[in-house]
Protein backbone atom coordinates (compact mmCIF):
# COMPACT_ATOMS: atom_id res chain seq x y z
CA UNK A 1 0.00 0.00 0.00
CA UNK A 2 1.04 3.61 -1.38
CA UNK A 3 1.74 5.84 1.97
CA UNK A 4 -0.87 8.52 0.69
CA UNK A 5 -3.30 5.51 0.52
CA UNK A 6 -2.43 4.63 3.82
CA UNK A 7 -2.76 7.93 4.99
CA UNK A 8 -5.94 8.61 3.28
CA UNK A 9 -7.28 5.37 5.44
CA UNK A 10 -6.17 6.50 8.26
CA UNK A 11 -7.86 9.99 7.98
CA UNK A 12 -9.90 10.78 10.89
CA UNK A 13 -12.50 11.90 8.32
CA UNK A 14 -13.23 8.32 7.46
CA UNK A 15 -15.30 6.00 10.32
CA UNK A 16 -13.57 4.72 13.04
CA UNK A 17 -11.92 1.54 12.96
CA UNK A 18 -14.57 -1.23 13.48
CA UNK A 19 -13.75 -2.52 17.22
CA UNK A 20 -14.41 -5.96 18.90
CA UNK A 21 -18.02 -6.16 20.44
CA UNK A 22 -18.28 -4.99 24.24
CA UNK A 23 -19.16 -7.18 26.91
CA UNK A 24 -22.42 -5.85 26.43
CA UNK A 25 -23.40 -6.40 23.34
CA UNK A 26 -22.00 -9.81 23.43
CA UNK A 27 -23.99 -10.69 26.28
CA UNK A 28 -27.20 -9.56 24.29
CA UNK A 29 -26.10 -11.66 21.40
CA UNK A 30 -25.71 -14.78 23.63
CA UNK A 31 -29.74 -13.75 25.42
CA UNK A 32 -30.11 -14.60 21.62
CA UNK A 33 -29.03 -17.95 21.61
CA UNK A 34 -31.53 -20.11 23.07
CA UNK A 35 -29.25 -23.20 22.88
CA UNK A 36 -26.51 -21.24 25.24
CA UNK A 37 -29.10 -21.46 28.53
CA UNK A 38 -28.13 -25.46 28.26
CA UNK A 39 -26.23 -27.40 30.38
CA UNK A 40 -24.79 -30.33 29.33
CA UNK A 41 -23.67 -32.38 32.43
CA UNK A 42 -25.20 -29.89 34.55
CA UNK A 43 -22.21 -27.30 33.27
CA UNK A 44 -22.99 -24.29 31.34
CA UNK A 45 -22.37 -25.04 27.53
CA UNK A 46 -19.09 -23.78 26.39
CA UNK A 47 -19.76 -23.77 22.31
CA UNK A 48 -16.28 -23.75 20.75
CA UNK A 49 -17.24 -25.59 17.55
CA UNK A 50 -18.83 -22.81 15.49
CA UNK A 51 -16.27 -24.20 12.58
CA UNK A 52 -18.23 -27.30 12.22
CA UNK A 53 -21.52 -25.64 12.54
CA UNK A 54 -22.88 -22.43 14.56
CA UNK A 55 -26.08 -22.02 16.81
CA UNK A 56 -28.55 -20.04 15.82
CA UNK A 57 -30.02 -17.22 17.43
CA UNK A 58 -34.00 -16.58 17.79
CA UNK A 59 -34.67 -14.19 14.97
CA UNK A 60 -33.29 -17.52 12.99
CA UNK A 61 -36.08 -20.00 13.77
CA UNK A 62 -38.24 -17.76 14.12
CA UNK A 63 -38.33 -16.69 10.75
CA UNK A 64 -38.58 -20.69 10.10
CA UNK A 65 -41.20 -20.86 12.26
CA UNK A 66 -42.98 -18.20 10.75
CA UNK A 67 -43.05 -19.36 7.68
CA UNK A 68 -43.99 -22.77 8.46
CA UNK A 69 -47.54 -21.01 10.19
CA UNK A 70 -48.04 -18.50 7.91
CA UNK A 71 -46.97 -18.93 4.54
CA UNK A 72 -45.57 -22.49 3.22
CA UNK A 73 -45.98 -23.33 -0.12
CA UNK A 74 -44.60 -24.75 -2.82
CA UNK A 75 -42.55 -21.97 -4.74
CA UNK A 76 -42.93 -20.50 -8.58
CA UNK A 77 -46.29 -23.11 -8.94
CA UNK A 78 -49.42 -21.63 -7.39
CA UNK A 79 -51.10 -18.65 -8.33
CA UNK A 80 -52.58 -18.12 -4.46
CA UNK A 81 -51.34 -15.63 -2.40
CA UNK A 82 -49.57 -17.76 0.04
CA UNK A 83 -47.28 -19.03 -2.30
CA UNK A 84 -46.82 -15.73 -3.99
CA UNK A 85 -45.75 -15.32 -0.18
CA UNK A 86 -43.43 -18.22 -0.13
CA UNK A 87 -42.00 -17.36 -3.56
CA UNK A 88 -41.22 -13.80 -3.27
CA UNK A 89 -39.80 -14.27 0.01
CA UNK A 90 -37.29 -17.47 -1.44
CA UNK A 91 -36.34 -14.55 -4.26
CA UNK A 92 -35.66 -11.78 -1.78
CA UNK A 93 -33.09 -14.32 0.12
CA UNK A 94 -31.49 -14.91 -2.84
CA UNK A 95 -31.27 -11.21 -3.65
CA UNK A 96 -30.05 -10.96 0.40
CA UNK A 97 -27.89 -13.04 0.44
CA UNK A 98 -25.72 -12.40 -2.85
CA UNK A 99 -25.65 -8.83 -1.71
CA UNK A 100 -23.97 -9.88 1.47
CA UNK A 101 -20.68 -11.61 -0.64
CA UNK A 102 -20.81 -8.71 -3.30
CA UNK A 103 -22.76 -10.58 -6.17
CA UNK A 104 -23.58 -8.13 -8.48
CA UNK A 105 -26.64 -10.05 -10.22
CA UNK A 106 -29.13 -11.90 -8.03
CA UNK A 107 -29.02 -14.23 -11.28
CA UNK A 108 -25.60 -15.45 -10.05
CA UNK A 109 -26.53 -17.00 -6.69
CA UNK A 110 -27.75 -20.55 -6.77
CA UNK A 111 -29.09 -22.34 -3.64
CA UNK A 112 -28.03 -25.91 -3.29
CA UNK A 113 -27.63 -28.25 -0.16
CA UNK A 114 -24.43 -26.78 0.99
CA UNK A 115 -20.89 -25.69 0.21
CA UNK A 116 -20.29 -29.26 -0.89
CA UNK A 117 -23.21 -29.53 -3.21
CA UNK A 118 -21.86 -26.01 -4.91
CA UNK A 119 -18.44 -28.03 -5.30
CA UNK A 120 -20.02 -30.83 -6.69
CA UNK A 121 -21.77 -28.63 -8.68
CA UNK A 122 -18.93 -27.04 -10.63
CA UNK A 123 -17.26 -30.29 -10.57
CA UNK A 124 -19.70 -32.17 -12.67
CA UNK A 125 -21.47 -29.04 -14.76
CA UNK A 126 -18.29 -27.11 -15.99
CA UNK A 127 -15.80 -29.47 -14.63
CA UNK A 128 -17.21 -32.53 -17.28
CA UNK A 129 -17.88 -29.76 -19.93
CA UNK A 130 -14.78 -28.39 -20.29
CA UNK A 131 -11.69 -30.84 -18.42
CA UNK A 132 -10.66 -33.36 -20.76
CA UNK A 133 -7.42 -35.69 -20.94
CA UNK A 134 -4.13 -34.76 -20.03
CA UNK A 135 -5.88 -31.08 -18.38
CA UNK A 136 -4.41 -29.99 -15.24
CA UNK A 137 -6.49 -29.17 -12.06
CA UNK A 138 -5.09 -27.14 -8.95
CA UNK A 139 -6.09 -27.72 -5.85
CA UNK A 140 -3.93 -26.63 -2.11
CA UNK A 141 -2.53 -29.25 0.14
CA UNK A 142 -5.19 -27.62 2.96
CA UNK A 143 -8.85 -28.34 1.07
CA UNK A 144 -11.15 -29.60 3.05
CA UNK A 145 -12.20 -33.18 1.64
CA UNK A 146 -15.42 -31.28 0.02
CA UNK A 147 -13.16 -29.55 -2.51
CA UNK A 148 -10.76 -32.66 -2.85
CA UNK A 149 -12.71 -35.42 -3.48
CA UNK A 150 -14.91 -33.96 -6.36
CA UNK A 151 -11.65 -33.12 -8.26
CA UNK A 152 -10.34 -36.53 -7.88
CA UNK A 153 -13.64 -38.02 -9.00
CA UNK A 154 -13.21 -35.79 -11.88
CA UNK A 155 -9.63 -36.02 -12.79
CA UNK A 156 -9.92 -40.22 -12.65
CA UNK A 157 -12.68 -39.93 -14.93
CA UNK A 158 -11.43 -37.61 -17.24
CA UNK A 159 -7.81 -39.01 -16.63
CA UNK A 160 -6.68 -35.64 -15.84
CA UNK A 161 -3.72 -34.04 -13.55
CA UNK A 162 -3.87 -32.82 -10.17
CA UNK A 163 -1.53 -30.76 -8.82
CA UNK A 164 -1.15 -29.58 -5.37
CA UNK A 165 -0.01 -26.08 -4.19
CA UNK A 166 1.91 -27.09 -0.78
CA UNK A 167 1.56 -26.30 2.65
CA UNK A 168 4.64 -24.56 4.75
CA UNK A 169 5.05 -26.39 8.56
CA UNK A 170 3.67 -23.09 9.76
CA UNK A 171 0.40 -24.02 7.64
CA UNK A 172 0.45 -21.42 5.51
CA UNK A 173 0.30 -22.41 1.10
CA UNK A 174 3.88 -22.17 -0.27
CA UNK A 175 3.36 -19.90 -2.94
CA UNK A 176 7.07 -19.93 -4.13
CA UNK A 177 6.55 -22.25 -7.01
CA UNK A 178 2.73 -21.32 -7.79
CA UNK A 179 3.07 -20.54 -11.67
CA UNK A 180 5.04 -23.38 -12.06
CA UNK A 181 2.09 -25.21 -10.51
CA UNK A 182 -0.68 -23.24 -12.50
CA UNK A 183 0.96 -23.63 -15.75
CA UNK A 184 -1.32 -24.85 -17.86
CA UNK A 185 -3.84 -25.49 -15.40
CA UNK A 186 -7.82 -24.88 -16.35
CA UNK A 187 -9.12 -24.91 -12.89
CA UNK A 188 -7.67 -24.06 -9.65
CA UNK A 189 -9.81 -24.54 -6.45
CA UNK A 190 -8.70 -23.10 -3.08
CA UNK A 191 -10.17 -22.53 -0.09
CA UNK A 192 -10.28 -18.57 1.45
CA UNK A 193 -9.55 -19.80 4.68
CA UNK A 194 -8.34 -22.84 6.31
CA UNK A 195 -10.46 -25.18 8.59
CA UNK A 196 -8.13 -27.05 10.70
CA UNK A 197 -5.37 -24.26 10.92
CA UNK A 198 -7.32 -21.49 10.55
CA UNK A 199 -5.28 -19.71 7.91
CA UNK A 200 -6.26 -16.68 5.92
CA UNK A 201 -5.46 -17.61 2.33
CA UNK A 202 -4.85 -14.25 0.03
CA UNK A 203 -8.04 -15.19 -2.36
CA UNK A 204 -7.60 -12.18 -4.54
CA UNK A 205 -3.92 -12.95 -5.29
CA UNK A 206 -4.46 -16.62 -6.43
CA UNK A 207 -7.58 -15.62 -8.24
CA UNK A 208 -5.27 -13.36 -10.08
CA UNK A 209 -2.32 -16.12 -10.65
CA UNK A 210 -4.87 -18.13 -11.99
CA UNK A 211 -6.49 -16.11 -14.60
CA UNK A 212 -2.77 -15.35 -15.90
CA UNK A 213 -2.47 -18.93 -16.26
CA UNK A 214 -5.63 -19.60 -17.98
CA UNK A 215 -7.64 -20.83 -15.31
CA UNK A 216 -10.50 -20.08 -13.58
CA UNK A 217 -10.20 -19.91 -9.59
CA UNK A 218 -13.11 -21.73 -7.35
CA UNK A 219 -13.35 -20.77 -4.06
CA UNK A 220 -14.58 -22.60 -0.67
CA UNK A 221 -15.58 -19.68 0.67
CA UNK A 222 -16.67 -21.88 3.93
CA UNK A 223 -15.05 -20.98 6.48
CA UNK A 224 -14.54 -17.30 5.45
CA UNK A 225 -18.06 -16.39 4.72
CA UNK A 226 -19.28 -16.59 8.29
CA UNK A 227 -16.55 -14.24 9.52
CA UNK A 228 -15.14 -11.67 7.73
CA UNK A 229 -15.91 -9.55 4.84
CA UNK A 230 -16.57 -11.47 1.74
CA UNK A 231 -16.73 -9.62 -2.17
CA UNK A 232 -16.52 -11.78 -4.88
CA UNK A 233 -16.39 -8.83 -7.19
CA UNK A 234 -12.92 -7.84 -5.40
CA UNK A 235 -11.54 -11.31 -4.96
CA UNK A 236 -12.39 -11.76 -8.59
CA UNK A 237 -13.12 -15.48 -8.42
CA UNK A 238 -15.50 -17.42 -11.02
CA UNK A 239 -16.81 -19.69 -8.28
CA UNK A 240 -17.57 -19.35 -4.79
CA UNK A 241 -19.01 -21.80 -2.55
CA UNK A 242 -20.75 -21.23 1.19
CA UNK A 243 -23.21 -23.13 3.85
CA UNK A 244 -25.74 -21.55 6.07
CA UNK A 245 -25.16 -23.61 8.95
CA UNK A 246 -22.01 -22.05 9.57
CA UNK A 247 -22.89 -18.54 9.30
CA UNK A 248 -26.07 -18.52 12.06
CA UNK A 249 -28.59 -20.38 9.59
CA UNK A 250 -29.92 -23.86 9.31
CA UNK A 251 -28.40 -27.01 7.88
CA UNK A 252 -29.43 -28.09 4.53
CA UNK A 253 -29.12 -24.98 2.62
CA UNK A 254 -26.20 -22.98 1.08
CA UNK A 255 -24.69 -20.58 -1.90
CA UNK A 256 -23.16 -21.46 -4.77
CA UNK A 257 -22.17 -17.84 -6.66
CA UNK A 258 -21.10 -18.39 -9.84
CA UNK A 259 -19.81 -15.73 -12.48
CA UNK A 260 -23.03 -15.27 -14.87
CA UNK A 261 -21.08 -16.06 -18.28
CA UNK A 262 -19.56 -19.07 -16.99
CA UNK A 263 -23.24 -20.55 -15.31
CA UNK A 264 -24.89 -19.95 -18.42
CA UNK A 265 -22.62 -21.71 -20.57
CA UNK A 266 -23.15 -24.76 -18.45
CA UNK A 267 -24.90 -27.84 -18.49
CA UNK A 268 -27.34 -28.91 -15.75
CA UNK A 269 -26.36 -30.27 -12.95
CA UNK A 270 -28.84 -32.52 -11.36
CA UNK A 271 -32.55 -32.30 -13.34
CA UNK A 272 -36.19 -32.76 -12.82
CA UNK A 273 -38.72 -29.66 -11.99
CA UNK A 274 -38.31 -26.41 -11.82
CA UNK A 275 -34.90 -26.77 -14.24
CA UNK A 276 -36.81 -27.08 -17.12
CA UNK A 277 -38.09 -24.84 -20.42
CA UNK A 278 -39.83 -27.13 -22.40
CA UNK A 279 -40.36 -30.97 -22.03
CA UNK A 280 -40.78 -33.81 -24.29
CA UNK A 281 -40.94 -37.30 -24.09
CA UNK A 282 -37.48 -37.59 -25.47
CA UNK A 283 -35.50 -34.40 -24.90
CA UNK A 284 -35.94 -31.34 -22.88
CA UNK A 285 -34.81 -27.83 -23.19
CA UNK A 286 -33.49 -25.88 -19.80
CA UNK A 287 -34.58 -23.05 -17.76
CA UNK A 288 -32.16 -20.49 -17.35
CA UNK A 289 -29.36 -19.75 -14.57
CA UNK A 290 -30.19 -19.81 -11.75
CA UNK A 291 -33.77 -22.06 -11.95
CA UNK A 292 -31.30 -24.26 -14.15
CA UNK A 293 -29.81 -25.69 -11.17
CA UNK A 294 -32.54 -25.75 -8.85
CA UNK A 295 -33.92 -29.04 -9.78
CA UNK A 296 -37.20 -29.80 -7.50
CA UNK A 297 -38.56 -28.42 -4.52
CA UNK A 298 -35.89 -26.60 -2.89
CA UNK A 299 -35.30 -25.81 0.75
CA UNK A 300 -37.85 -22.65 1.28
CA UNK A 301 -37.86 -22.68 5.31
CA UNK A 302 -34.03 -23.03 5.31
CA UNK A 303 -33.54 -20.11 2.56
CA UNK A 304 -35.86 -17.96 4.60
CA UNK A 305 -34.15 -18.90 7.70
CA UNK A 306 -30.89 -18.11 5.92
CA UNK A 307 -31.56 -14.96 5.25
CA UNK A 308 -32.67 -14.18 8.52
CA UNK A 309 -29.23 -15.39 9.33
CA UNK A 310 -27.75 -12.85 7.10
CA UNK A 311 -29.65 -10.14 8.77
CA UNK A 312 -28.39 -10.96 11.60
CA UNK A 313 -24.66 -10.78 10.74
CA UNK A 314 -25.15 -7.71 8.84
CA UNK A 315 -26.74 -6.10 11.88
CA UNK A 316 -23.41 -6.96 13.94
CA UNK A 317 -21.12 -6.03 10.91
CA UNK A 318 -18.86 -8.72 9.38
CA UNK A 319 -15.58 -6.32 10.43
CA UNK A 320 -16.63 -6.17 13.87
CA UNK A 321 -16.79 -10.13 13.84
CA UNK A 322 -13.69 -10.09 12.35
CA UNK A 323 -12.48 -8.14 14.96
CA UNK A 324 -14.51 -9.76 17.75
CA UNK A 325 -13.12 -13.21 16.85
CA UNK A 326 -9.60 -11.97 16.24
CA UNK A 327 -9.28 -10.59 20.08
CA UNK A 328 -10.84 -13.75 21.17
CA UNK A 329 -8.40 -15.87 18.84
CA UNK A 330 -5.13 -13.69 20.42
CA UNK A 331 -6.21 -14.18 24.14
CA UNK A 332 -6.78 -17.51 23.57
CA UNK A 333 -3.35 -18.11 21.85
CA UNK A 334 -1.53 -16.11 24.40
CA UNK A 335 -3.16 -18.01 27.61
CA UNK A 336 -2.29 -21.33 25.49
CA UNK A 337 1.05 -20.28 25.01
CA UNK A 338 1.35 -19.73 29.06
CA UNK A 339 0.13 -23.74 29.45
CA UNK A 340 2.80 -26.31 29.72
CA UNK A 341 2.54 -29.06 27.54
CA UNK A 342 0.47 -27.70 24.62
CA UNK A 343 1.32 -27.70 21.06
CA UNK A 344 -0.90 -25.37 18.97
CA UNK A 345 -0.54 -25.62 14.91
CA UNK A 346 -0.73 -23.31 12.72
CA UNK A 347 0.07 -19.43 11.50
CA UNK A 348 0.56 -16.30 13.55
CA UNK A 349 -2.27 -14.16 14.62
CA UNK A 350 -2.29 -12.07 11.52
CA UNK A 351 -2.70 -14.29 9.19
CA UNK A 352 -5.75 -16.76 10.89
CA UNK A 353 -8.82 -16.45 12.43
CA UNK A 354 -10.07 -17.86 15.41
CA UNK A 355 -9.50 -21.49 14.41
CA UNK A 356 -7.43 -23.17 16.88
CA UNK A 357 -6.04 -26.65 16.63
CA UNK A 358 -3.97 -28.07 19.26
CA UNK A 359 -2.62 -31.44 21.16
CA UNK A 360 -1.85 -32.06 25.10
CA UNK A 361 1.15 -34.27 25.74
CA UNK A 362 0.85 -37.26 25.06
CA UNK A 363 -3.25 -36.94 25.00
CA UNK A 364 -5.21 -38.03 21.94
CA UNK A 365 -7.52 -35.49 20.16
CA UNK A 366 -10.31 -37.50 20.84
CA UNK A 367 -9.56 -38.46 25.13
CA UNK A 368 -9.25 -34.58 24.69
CA UNK A 369 -12.58 -33.64 23.48
CA UNK A 370 -14.04 -36.32 26.13
CA UNK A 371 -12.89 -34.33 29.24
CA UNK A 372 -14.02 -31.03 27.82
CA UNK A 373 -17.05 -32.32 27.30
CA UNK A 374 -17.61 -33.52 31.03
CA UNK A 375 -16.62 -30.12 31.57
CA UNK A 376 -19.23 -28.91 28.78
CA UNK A 377 -17.29 -27.34 26.53
CA UNK A 378 -17.52 -28.43 22.79
CA UNK A 379 -14.42 -29.05 20.64
CA UNK A 380 -13.77 -30.71 17.67
CA UNK A 381 -11.69 -33.84 17.68
CA UNK A 382 -10.14 -35.38 15.07
CA UNK A 383 -9.07 -34.80 11.37
CA UNK A 384 -11.66 -31.71 10.43
CA UNK A 385 -12.14 -33.80 6.94
CA UNK A 386 -8.57 -32.79 6.49
CA UNK A 387 -6.49 -36.17 6.29
CA UNK A 388 -3.68 -35.27 3.79
CA UNK A 389 -3.03 -31.89 5.88
CA UNK A 390 -2.70 -34.23 9.07
CA UNK A 391 -0.45 -36.50 7.67
CA UNK A 392 1.74 -33.45 6.30
CA UNK A 393 2.09 -31.72 9.77
CA UNK A 394 2.61 -35.78 11.41
CA UNK A 395 -0.26 -35.08 13.70
CA UNK A 396 -2.96 -38.28 14.25
CA UNK A 397 -5.76 -36.05 15.31
CA UNK A 398 -6.22 -32.21 17.19
CA UNK A 399 -8.42 -30.99 19.15
CA UNK A 400 -10.22 -27.90 17.49
CA UNK A 401 -11.23 -24.75 19.35
CA UNK A 402 -13.20 -22.02 17.18
CA UNK A 403 -14.58 -18.48 18.30
CA UNK A 404 -17.67 -16.99 16.77
CA UNK A 405 -20.04 -14.52 17.59
CA UNK A 406 -21.24 -15.63 20.93
CA UNK A 407 -18.21 -16.32 23.13
CA UNK A 408 -16.56 -14.76 25.81
CA UNK A 409 -13.41 -14.20 27.20
CA UNK A 410 -14.46 -16.12 30.92
CA UNK A 411 -15.02 -18.77 28.02
CA UNK A 412 -11.63 -18.82 26.98
CA UNK A 413 -10.75 -19.42 31.14
CA UNK A 414 -13.33 -22.37 30.87
CA UNK A 415 -11.42 -24.01 28.27
CA UNK A 416 -8.03 -23.43 29.81
CA UNK A 417 -9.25 -24.92 32.80
CA UNK A 418 -10.83 -27.55 31.31
CA UNK A 419 -6.98 -28.61 29.21
CA UNK A 420 -5.82 -28.43 33.02
CA UNK A 421 -8.19 -31.03 34.02
CA UNK A 422 -7.22 -33.52 31.13
CA UNK A 423 -3.62 -32.92 31.80
CA UNK A 424 -4.36 -33.85 35.71
CA UNK A 425 -6.39 -37.16 34.93
CA UNK A 426 -3.42 -37.96 32.42
CA UNK A 427 -1.17 -37.00 35.05
CA UNK A 428 0.88 -34.43 32.66
CA UNK A 429 2.94 -31.31 34.48
CA UNK B 1 -29.82 -40.73 29.81
CA UNK B 2 -27.50 -43.79 31.02
CA UNK B 3 -24.89 -42.64 33.50
CA UNK B 4 -21.68 -41.85 31.69
CA UNK B 5 -18.87 -42.67 33.77
CA UNK B 6 -17.44 -39.59 35.33
CA UNK B 7 -13.95 -38.70 33.74
CA UNK B 8 -11.25 -39.98 36.58
CA UNK B 9 -12.72 -43.42 36.14
CA UNK B 10 -13.00 -43.78 32.75
CA UNK B 11 -9.10 -42.52 32.46
CA UNK B 12 -8.41 -44.99 35.88
CA UNK B 13 -4.45 -45.70 35.66
CA UNK B 14 -4.50 -49.10 34.93
CA UNK B 15 -6.22 -47.56 31.32
CA UNK B 16 -3.47 -44.59 31.35
CA UNK B 17 -0.80 -47.66 31.79
CA UNK B 18 -2.15 -49.94 28.80
CA UNK B 19 -2.61 -46.84 26.51
CA UNK B 20 1.24 -45.65 27.49
CA UNK B 21 2.91 -49.18 27.57
CA UNK B 22 0.60 -51.51 25.54
CA UNK B 23 1.06 -55.13 26.12
CA UNK B 24 2.05 -57.63 23.27
CA UNK B 25 2.96 -54.13 21.03
CA UNK B 26 4.51 -54.66 17.84
CA UNK B 27 3.95 -57.48 14.46
CA UNK B 28 4.61 -61.29 14.60
CA UNK B 29 6.98 -62.23 11.86
CA UNK B 30 4.74 -65.01 10.66
CA UNK B 31 1.43 -64.47 11.54
CA UNK B 32 -1.59 -67.15 10.87
CA UNK B 33 -3.72 -64.12 10.85
CA UNK B 34 -3.04 -60.24 10.09
CA UNK B 35 -5.98 -57.14 9.85
CA UNK B 36 -5.79 -53.75 10.16
CA UNK B 37 -8.51 -51.26 10.33
CA UNK B 38 -9.52 -47.61 11.27
CA UNK B 39 -12.16 -45.78 13.15
CA UNK B 40 -12.55 -42.60 10.52
CA UNK B 41 -13.94 -40.39 13.13
CA UNK B 42 -10.73 -40.08 15.35
CA UNK B 43 -8.27 -41.81 13.41
CA UNK B 44 -7.96 -44.99 15.16
CA UNK B 45 -5.58 -46.86 14.01
CA UNK B 46 -5.16 -51.20 15.05
CA UNK B 47 -3.54 -53.77 13.49
CA UNK B 48 -3.72 -57.03 15.06
CA UNK B 49 -0.95 -60.08 13.78
CA UNK B 50 -2.44 -63.27 15.28
CA UNK B 51 -0.74 -66.90 15.03
CA UNK B 52 -3.00 -69.89 16.13
CA UNK B 53 -1.40 -73.31 17.41
CA UNK B 54 -4.17 -76.51 17.62
CA UNK B 55 -7.27 -74.01 17.56
CA UNK B 56 -6.10 -71.51 19.99
CA UNK B 57 -4.59 -68.10 19.84
CA UNK B 58 -1.01 -68.91 20.40
CA UNK B 59 0.50 -65.50 20.33
CA UNK B 60 -0.73 -62.34 19.05
CA UNK B 61 0.58 -58.92 19.16
CA UNK B 62 -1.10 -55.37 17.82
CA UNK B 63 0.06 -51.81 16.55
CA UNK B 64 -1.94 -48.60 16.52
CA UNK B 65 -2.79 -45.16 17.37
CA UNK B 66 -5.51 -43.19 18.40
CA UNK B 67 -6.93 -42.46 21.94
CA UNK B 68 -6.40 -43.77 24.80
CA UNK B 69 -10.01 -46.09 25.34
CA UNK B 70 -8.96 -48.09 21.86
CA UNK B 71 -5.51 -48.58 22.35
CA UNK B 72 -5.93 -49.74 26.07
CA UNK B 73 -8.83 -51.70 25.07
CA UNK B 74 -6.60 -53.37 22.23
CA UNK B 75 -3.87 -53.83 24.90
CA UNK B 76 -6.27 -55.82 27.37
CA UNK B 77 -8.01 -57.94 24.74
CA UNK B 78 -4.57 -59.05 23.70
CA UNK B 79 -3.76 -60.30 27.44
CA UNK B 80 -7.19 -61.61 27.85
CA UNK B 81 -6.87 -63.69 24.22
CA UNK B 82 -3.54 -65.58 24.77
CA UNK B 83 -4.44 -69.50 25.01
CA UNK B 84 -8.03 -68.68 24.09
CA UNK B 85 -9.61 -71.29 21.84
CA UNK B 86 -11.12 -69.79 18.65
CA UNK B 87 -14.23 -70.50 19.88
CA UNK B 88 -13.70 -69.26 23.12
CA UNK B 89 -12.47 -65.52 20.97
CA UNK B 90 -15.55 -65.52 19.03
CA UNK B 91 -17.99 -65.66 21.78
CA UNK B 92 -16.26 -62.65 23.13
CA UNK B 93 -18.21 -59.63 22.64
CA UNK B 94 -18.68 -55.60 23.71
CA UNK B 95 -19.70 -56.54 26.66
CA UNK B 96 -16.73 -58.42 27.62
CA UNK B 97 -14.48 -55.76 26.00
CA UNK B 98 -16.76 -53.45 28.66
CA UNK B 99 -15.89 -55.50 31.31
CA UNK B 100 -12.23 -55.63 30.73
CA UNK B 101 -12.20 -52.05 30.63
CA UNK B 102 -14.67 -51.79 34.35
CA UNK B 103 -16.27 -48.98 33.47
CA UNK B 104 -19.17 -47.48 32.12
CA UNK B 105 -19.10 -46.08 28.78
CA UNK B 106 -20.59 -43.85 26.23
CA UNK B 107 -21.78 -44.79 23.10
CA UNK B 108 -19.77 -42.18 21.41
CA UNK B 109 -16.31 -43.64 22.33
CA UNK B 110 -17.75 -47.30 22.56
CA UNK B 111 -16.78 -48.02 19.07
CA UNK B 112 -13.16 -46.58 20.02
CA UNK B 113 -13.14 -49.89 22.79
CA UNK B 114 -14.40 -51.99 20.22
CA UNK B 115 -11.56 -51.48 17.84
CA UNK B 116 -9.69 -54.08 18.40
CA UNK B 117 -12.30 -56.52 18.90
CA UNK B 118 -13.31 -56.19 15.64
CA UNK B 119 -10.06 -55.82 13.87
CA UNK B 120 -9.08 -59.61 15.86
CA UNK B 121 -12.58 -61.15 14.75
CA UNK B 122 -11.85 -60.03 11.18
CA UNK B 123 -8.43 -61.15 10.92
CA UNK B 124 -9.86 -64.71 12.18
CA UNK B 125 -12.50 -64.43 10.01
CA UNK B 126 -14.64 -65.06 12.92
CA UNK B 127 -18.19 -63.76 13.38
CA UNK B 128 -18.47 -60.09 14.67
CA UNK B 129 -21.55 -58.86 16.60
CA UNK B 130 -21.86 -55.19 15.16
CA UNK B 131 -23.29 -52.89 17.69
CA UNK B 132 -26.19 -50.57 16.03
CA UNK B 133 -24.64 -48.07 14.96
CA UNK B 134 -21.67 -50.06 13.30
CA UNK B 135 -24.65 -51.45 11.14
CA UNK B 136 -25.29 -48.27 10.33
CA UNK B 137 -21.70 -47.47 9.56
CA UNK B 138 -20.59 -50.24 8.81
CA UNK B 139 -16.72 -48.01 7.35
CA UNK B 140 -17.26 -45.90 10.75
CA UNK B 141 -18.80 -42.75 11.37
CA UNK B 142 -17.99 -40.26 8.41
CA UNK B 143 -16.62 -36.93 9.20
Amino acid sequence: MKAAERSLLESPVLAPAPTPFSDTEIARVRSEFPILKERPHGKPLVFLDSAASSQKPIQVIDAMDDYYRRYHANIHRGVYHISELASEAYEEARAKIGRFIGARDAHECIFVRNATEGLNLVAYSWGRHHIQRGDVIVLTEMEHHSNLVPWQILAQEREAELRFVPVTPDGLLDLGGLDDILDSAKLFAFTAVSNTLGTVNPVKHLSARAHAAGAIAVVDGCQAVPRMPVDVADWNCDFMAFSAHKMLGPTGVGMLWGRKELLDAMPPFLSGGGMIKVVNLTSSTYASVPARFEAGTPAIAEAVGFSAAVDYLAALGMERIHQSESRLATIALRRLAEQSNITVYGPPMEQRTGVISLTVGDIHAHDLASILDSEGVCVRAGHHCNQPLMEKLGVPATARASFYVYNTVEEIEVFIAALDKAKRIFKIA
Amino acid sequence: MKDIAGMDELYRDFILDHYRNPRNAGTLEHPDASFEDVNPLCGDKIRMDVSVRDGAVADVRFRGRGCAISQASASLLTEDIKGKSLAEVERLNADDVVANLGINISPARLKCALLGLKVLKHALALEYQPTEEEKAYPDGQPS
